[in-house]
């Protein structure tokens, strides 16, 4: 740390203290805290901004309004559920995100361009990498920011379905179960959009390119594949379904938990990869975020100054 | 209450020929130069080099050979380190519009380490030296481009660096805002005690801010001395008058004035208003009040007297006239 220059104690001379606009410059002797900590400040500091926290109040709508999205209609699950006494929730907590994948889709869309193209189109990128922090610490900052918020959006729901489960007095055990599935299922997926999101907003400093790069890949994937396994179920070529699925986000996240977190597929027909197929989404999936990561490192070792 | 800093023979920046070579271009080629405390010059034209050696120093790009040391910290293996401890204030635009700058530089300031009172604090100290006060609060975005000049060497001072570096602080700037940024600049080191390292493309503004003045072209090293021996060849007087009934040609009855007192003077071919400007060279105090006396005996008025502003090819001129060694001519724009 920095403290070779010893204490410069303020010159107090008789009458100064009223003058205290102009007490002269005080060096800084504190702590510096280095790159962990700038890390984690990156860390907050995107997360809030995800939310529009420490924005705009303009900026604060959109996230906030797609957060009152996702959770109502669990709400409104809930409530139906309670005054039926219904023996279980009309949805599976797998299949809520799955569900809500448009809303989804718009969340990680509007904000992943929000996080990374500011930085690059207003070139505030250099200052940060003036700074102790290296090209990976920002990019680990940022992508874990984006991935916690949407864990957060697609998290929020299931825990209102959790709550809602419980005070309708169905099974606890069975309901903790599903809850934990499909906490696993929407980190995982948090993960995969956040980084495909975060990729494609890194490219262009240009935010509305961004906004709808990032939907025209998620939407255009998921139309395509769902399209292409509807006509193999017509075509009663079920073993093709699940394969089709690795193609988009949505349909390889479904694949994974209809494999390992106990999820009905929402596949056509319902066809989902059993074990043997499921390792392989498991390792796409996977792949796909190393994938991302990696890009995104290549990219900004790139911008730098 | 500046700290102690300028202890004798401490070097700031040290570069032992330092070399950095793209595919087509040779950004620097064998760059020795040593940088002590103080206010410090990087002179060049634009492509001159600058900015790559600022890349270097800050050990964000590893050189093609050579080593540099910033601090007594080598860049090449304690980026980080020296990264800590220094300041850097881009040329180009680097702030969000839509947010204040006080948010922004509490931001920076924690991307340097400082706990987040401590970066509050400092924050408010920074912007008030850097002559930022009410409009800290509102968005960057509505502000003068003078006004952002101020919050970007603010970020570059939040953590209390021991060295910044300003990478053409004064562009875009109006005179009186040029004139204002030099000030603080001179009182980074004085007042704050902080080293700094400025580039331009424009020697005049540096020689009257600068202790020591480094000029580099094409990558290499042209030279390195302190301002003072710029000055003594290079202070200019560019002066400009009014006509009279009297004296229809003001311009040439002040040359001729000053000719009978002795004083050799130039036509200001190429400055604007060229034919009605003249330049002399002034030899101390006493040359501004013979002027000044010259004028007001011819009854004439002054419109202009300042000190002309030299381009680093100026610079080059000189030395091609002094020894003849330079073959071409160097660098004409900027």
């Amino acid at each position: 740390m920095a403290v070779e220059q010893p204490m410069s104690a303020p010159v107090t001379r008789p009458g100064d203290q009223t003058r205290i606009h102009n007490i002269g410059y005080r060096t800084y002797d504190g702590p510096r805290l280095g790159r962990a900590y700038a890390r984690r400040s990156l860390y907050s500091q995107s997360l809030r901004g995800a939310y529009g926290l420490g924005r705009s109040v303009k900026s604060k709508v959109l996230p906030m309004l797609l957060f009152v999205v996702m959770c109502v209609p669990a709400a409104i699950m809930v409530a139906v559920a309670v005054a039926t006494k219904a023996k279980d929730l009309p949805v599976d907590y797998t299949r809520y995100a799955i569900i809500m994948q448009g809303v989804i889709s718009l969340y990680v869309a509007s904000q992943a361009p929000q996080s990374v193209s500011r930085d690059l189109r207003f070139k505030t990128v250099p200052l940060y990498f003036s700074r102790p922090i290296e090209t990976a610490d920002y990019v680990r900052a940022k992508y874990a920011a984006l991935a916690s918020a949407m864990f957060v959006l697609t998290a929020a729901p299931l825990l209102v379905l959790y709550v809602g489960a419980l005070l309708a007095k169905l099974d606890f055990a069975d309901q903790t179960k599903g809850f934990a599935q499909g906490l696993v299922s929407v980190a995982l997926l948090s993960l995969l959009f956040a980084g495909i999101g975060l990729v494609i907003a890194a490219v262009t400093p240009r935010r509305g390119f961004g906004i709808a790069a990032v939907i025209a890949v998620l939407v255009i994937s998921y139309g395509a594949v769902s399209t292409l396994q509807a006509i193999a179920d017509a075509q009663n070529n079920t073993g093709a379904i699940p394969w089709i699925g690795l193609f988009s986000p949505v349909t390889l996240i479904d694949g994974v938990q209809t494999a390992f977190l106990g999820a009905t597929s929402a596949a056509p027909g319902a066809v989902g990869p059993g074990t043997g197929e499921g390792v392989v989404y498991v390792l796409v999936l996977l792949g796909l975020i190393a994938v991302a990561y990696g890009l995104l490192l290549r990219r900004y070792k790139k911008v730098g100054l | 209450m500046a700290r102690v800093t300028t202890v004798e023979d401490v070097t700031v920046i040290a570069t032992e020929s330092l070399s950095k070579r793209f595919p087509r271009v040779t950004a620097l080629d064998r760059l020795s130069v040593d940088v002590g405390p103080g206010v410090t010059g990087l002179v060049g034209a634009n492509g001159a080099g600058k900015s790559t050696l600022i890349k270097i120093l800050l050990g964000l790009s590893p050189a093609t050979e050579g080593r540099a040391e910033v601090l007594g910290l080598d860049v090449a293996t304690e980026g980080a380190a020296i990264r800590e401890r220094v300041g850097y204030m881009p040329e180009h635009d680097c702030l969000p519009p839509d947010v204040s700058a006080t948010e922004f530089v509490v931001h920076m300031a924690r991307m340097s380490g400082l706990p987040p009172t401590a970066a509050r604090e400092r924050t408010a100290d920074t912007l008030r030296h850097v002559g930022l006060y009410e409009e800290r609060y509102r968005p960057i975005g509505g502000y003068s481009t003078g006004m952002k000049q101020r919050v970007k060497l603010a970020q570059a001072l939040v953590h209390d660096p021991q060295l910044v570096f300003l990478d053409e602080p004064t562009n875009g700037l109006d005179p009186v805002g040029r004139d204002e940024m030099l000030g603080l600049i001179r009182r980074i080191h004085t007042d704050f005690g902080i080293s700094v390292l400025v580039t331009s493309h424009l020697l005049g503004e540096l020689e009257r801010t600068c202790d020591h003045v480094v000029v580099i072209d094409g990558g290499k090293l042209l030279r390195s001395s302190s301002t003072t021996d710029f000055t003594q060849t290079t202070t200019t007087l560019a002066i400009e008058v009014t006509d009279s009934d009297e004296h229809p040609d003001g311009t040439r009855a002040v040359r001729d004035a000053l000719h009978a007192r002795g004083l050799q003077t130039e036509d200001g071919t190429g400055l604007p208003g060229a034919g009605h400007v003249l330049l002399l060279t002034a030899q101390g105090e006493e040359t501004y009040d013979l002027v000044r006396d010259v004028i007001a005996d011819l009854g004439l008025g002054l419109v202009r007297m300042e000190q002309r502003r030299h381009h680093i090819s100026e610079v080059f001129r000189d030395d091609e006239q002094r020894d003849g060694q330079r073959k071409e001519a160097v660098g004409h724009g900027s």
